[in-house]
């Protein structure tokens, strides 16, 4: 099942969470910081892999477009298991040396033993999954989707400052609120609600005229819940959900899949693969 | 020596809270100044919303009540179908929780795909619509209770006088039966006052929503202490009218005349 | 053709049950203009009853009601036509507690005959005064004492310039010492020619004032007749029975 943004009990928890984590040493940092003193440590043979010589990924089953297609991970189409690959390139590995296994959602950030060298499965980064499980750098920063019935009349907008007429919903807790605020300003007070079937209620009963909430939430609202709607397109704004890679707690690996992705996304490879899979559901609205 | 205890218990509860291992936390995330500073303004400016909603949807219940009461307390039996809905009526709208209708009628309406636009896309109204269908069937039954309350006999003399029995109960039963349904009426009036902030189901921002809106963002709770009080601020000064009215009507009782 | 006025009030065969318990049993009575019958009898003897009916506050079983000849008790008769051309005053007063004196006075007449405002309250201020109560028009009932309230109540009966005045037992409910007041009142209507119904306790008011009494004994009017007549020889024994109790209980 995809991810159903959370309640805010889960944010609140998260947040005092990430305050006691704080407090005892600065996680992140100490992250990004290895991975840049042992990049020139990350060669194949060193690794330490579930099974030598190869690099086993995970991710859910059944995997969902865009982020795998035709829910087969081997194919190298769809987002993340295009992501996949080119973190192998990166690290020495053929694409025949990567193998695919299927890990549930829930056990990736598990504490414990991992079957997996890494697993990529649209899992947010928060203190709670970090204290049970190593994260990479993200590879990708959930921007906000605008979803609006087919037959509307923001159907067809390609800036926000089409959008700013719309009567926009949101649910309670959660960023777009915020986002919504700062880069389309609408006109009209944005309804805010208690969840996100409420949200998609009101959008079905034409209660809003869109509904905003982050991307990856968006695609699955389209193409499982709101028969017949259209993701208008996404922008960026701050305090998206950042996905990284999950490895076993405290993995010699984290720090060569982090070098991996932040070279890729020097390289602006990672955002051609974004532009490539995500780009295309969902237009990159102009600012204007 | 009242006041003295007073002093004491309550300086000693909050010593109690003060002292306690985990007050610092508490103060920081529940009555921080700078934030109640910050977000009060927003607050205020949604609870501006309840308290509009309030009078008109207390306005329109006022006037339904008593309708939905007069049909109920009528004995026509020309008027026994009008009885019989009225009596469902109160029965289904007392027994369902606020929250519920005000959710069916907000997104239920809608779904039905008759409503008129102006009102699928009102959920103000669509709320205040739910909040009064409730609050008509509890005030009908104080209304009802106080119409019952006045004797047969008045009925009676305003007919011997000439009245019809409208007019009888214009003049005679209602305003006396209202005068003695106030007290109940502002108590339903104080819980009608803190359920407006039930349309925030809805969408509206409203006080309690800006203020969970505010406390989602940077995980302080002050901001529903803001809202509590501006809800305090209404309801108590309702609640020492109602009991100034409760005295006034015990006073009125002690020297009544034998009706 | 010079056929004698009807009576103001007549009574034919009037019959009233509730439920099983039959309350008035054929009761007939005529009362003519300027004329008063006093009702005596035994709590219960459906005194009150009768007058309710007339009133149309009750729904006969039997019989008819004749105001001025016209029948009034008939189901297509509109009551409330009815009831603004008499007046009833009751036993417990049943002065509205939320209208000040003047209040109480002017709501029929003006709401039930259509007097403006300034007209009704000349008026019920002169009725008022004529009654002695001055000066009490702006008090609530509550402040009044009982015999002041049922003046009150009087006057607000007199206020629509009723046919025939129904009262109803109008000194049952006062304190022995503030019965003369409204006594004294009811027989000042009787010399100003007020039709009247009067059912009463007060035997020797009833003597004084009334032109007729009939004696009502388990809903039928047992015996009827000149006061003199009836209270110095009755004639049957329940009569005389009723009213050695009645003397016994010294109120003759």
């Amino acid at each position: 099942m995809p991810k159903i943004p959370r309640s805010i009990l889960a944010v609140a928890l998260t947040a005092i969470a990430a305050v006691s984590l704080a407090a005892c040493g600065d996680d992140d940092d100490a992250a990004s910081s290895t991975s840049q003193t042992t990049a020139t440590a990350c060669q194949k043979a060193d690794l330490a892999l579930v099974t030598p010589g190869t690099l086993t990924v995970a991710t859910d089953s059944p995997a969902f477009p865009p982020y795998v297609i035709d829910d087969d991970p081997t194919s190298g189409k769809g987002f993340e298991s295009a992501v996949a690959y080119a973190v192998a390139e990166e690290l020495g590995f053929t694409a025949e040396e990567v193998k695919w296994i299927r890990v549930p959602f829930n056990s990736t950030f598990a504490p414990g033993p991992k079957k997996f060298d890494f697993d990529l499965n649209q899992v947010s980064i928060n203190a709670e999954r970090q204290a049970g499980a190593d994260f990479s750098s993200p590879y990708y920063t959930t921007p906000q989707g605008v979803l609006v019935a087919g037959d509307s009349e923001f159907a067809d907008a390609t800036t926000v400052t089409e959008l700013k007429d719309a009567q926009i919903g949101v649910q309670v807790g959660t960023t777009s609120l915020d986002a919504v605020n700062a880069v389309i300003a609408p006109g009209k007070q944005v309804r805010v609600f208690n969840d996100s079937n409420d949200v998609v209620r009101a959008l079905k009963n034409g209660q809003v005229d869109a509904i905003v909430t982050d991307l990856p939430t968006t695609l699955y609202l389209r193409d499982a819940v709101v028969e017949g709607s259209t993701l208008v397109g996404q922008f960026e704004a701050p305090g998206g959900d950042d996905w990284g890679a999950v490895l076993e707690k405290d993995s010699a690996l984290t720090a060569c899949v982090s070098g991996a992705i932040d070279s890729l996304r020097d390289s602006g490879e990672l955002a051609a693969i974004t532009e490539e899979w995500i780009g295309a559901e969902a237009p990159v609205l102009a600012l204007e | 020596m009242a006041a003295v205890s007073s002093v004491v218990v309550l300086g000693g509860l909050a010593l109690l809270i003060v002292s306690s291992p985990g007050w610092e936390d508490v103060q920081r995330t529940f009555f921080s100044w700078e934030v109640f500073r910050d977000s009060f303004p927003d607050v205020l400016r949604g609870f501006w919303l309840d308290v509009k909603l309030f009078l008109v949807v207390e306005a329109v219940v006022l006037v339904l009540a008593l309708g939905v009461a007069l049909v109920r307390s009528s004995r026509a039996p020309a008027l026994f179908p009008m009885r019989l809905l009225a009596t469902v009526f109160t029965d289904v709208m007392r027994g369902v929780p606020v929250i519920l209708v005000v959710y069916l009628i907000g997104f239920g309406v809608p779904a039905l795909g008759i409503a008129p636009d102006w009102l699928v896309e009102d959920p103000i109204i669509l709320g205040g619509i739910g909040l009064a269908l409730c609050y008509t069937a509890y005030v009908a039954e104080v209304y009802r209770a106080g119409l019952d309350s006045v004797h047969p006999s008045q009925r009676a003399a305003a007919l011997a006088v000439g009245l019809s029995e409208t007019q009888a109960m214009r003049h005679v039963i209602v305003p006396q039966a209202v005068r003695r349904v106030v007290p109940p009426l502002l108590n339903d009036f104080i819980s009608l006052q803190k359920d407006v902030a039930l349309v925030a189901i809805l969408g509206p921002q409203e006080a309690f929503r800006v203020a969970q809106i505010s406390a989602a963002s940077d995980f302080n709770f002050t901001p529903f202490l803001a809202a509590a009080m501006l809800y305090l601020a209404v309801t108590v000064p309702l609640a020492r009218i109602v009991d100034r009215q409760q005295a006034k009507a015990r006073r009125r009782q002690g020297h009544v005349v034998p009706a | 053709m010079s056929a004698a006025p009807p009576p103001v009030l007549e009574v034919r065969g009037v019959t009233k049950a509730y439920g099983d318990r039959e309350v008035l049993r054929g009761i007939d009575l005529e009362v003519g203009e300027h004329r008063a019958v006093a009702l005596i009898g035994a709590s219960g003897s459906g005194k009150s009853t009768l007058l309710r009916c007339i009133d149309l506050l009750e729904t006969i079983d039997d019989g008819d009601v004749f105001l001025d000849g016209q029948v009034i008790t008939d189901p297509s008769c509109a009551a409330v036509g009815v009831r603004r051309r008499l007046g009833l005053v009751f036993q417990a007063f049943n002065l509205f507690p939320h209208l000040t004196v003047l209040q109480n006075v002017v709501l029929a007449p003006m709401r039930s005959h259509g007097v403006g405002r300034a007209e009704a309250e000349a008026a019920a201020r002169e009725l008022l005064a004529r009654f002695g109560l001055q000066g009490r028009e702006g008090d609530y009932p509550d402040r009044l004492s009982g015999g002041q309230q049922q003046r009150v109540a009087i006057v607000r009966a007199l206020a629509t310039h009723p046919r025939a005045l129904l009262l109803d037992e109008v000194t049952s409910a006062l304190d022995p010492e503030l019965v003369g007041e409204v006594l004294a009142l009811v027989r000042g209507l009787k010399e100003q020619g007020m039709t009247m119904v009067i059912a009463t306790h007060e035997m020797a008011f009833a003597r004084e004032v009334a032109d007729e009494v009939c004696f009502l004994h388990e809903g039928r009017v047992l015996e009827r007749g000149d006061p003199g007549r009836i209270f110095s020889a009755p004639e049957r024994p329940e009569t005389q029975q009723f009213l050695r109790r009645v003397l016994e209980a010294g109120r003759l």
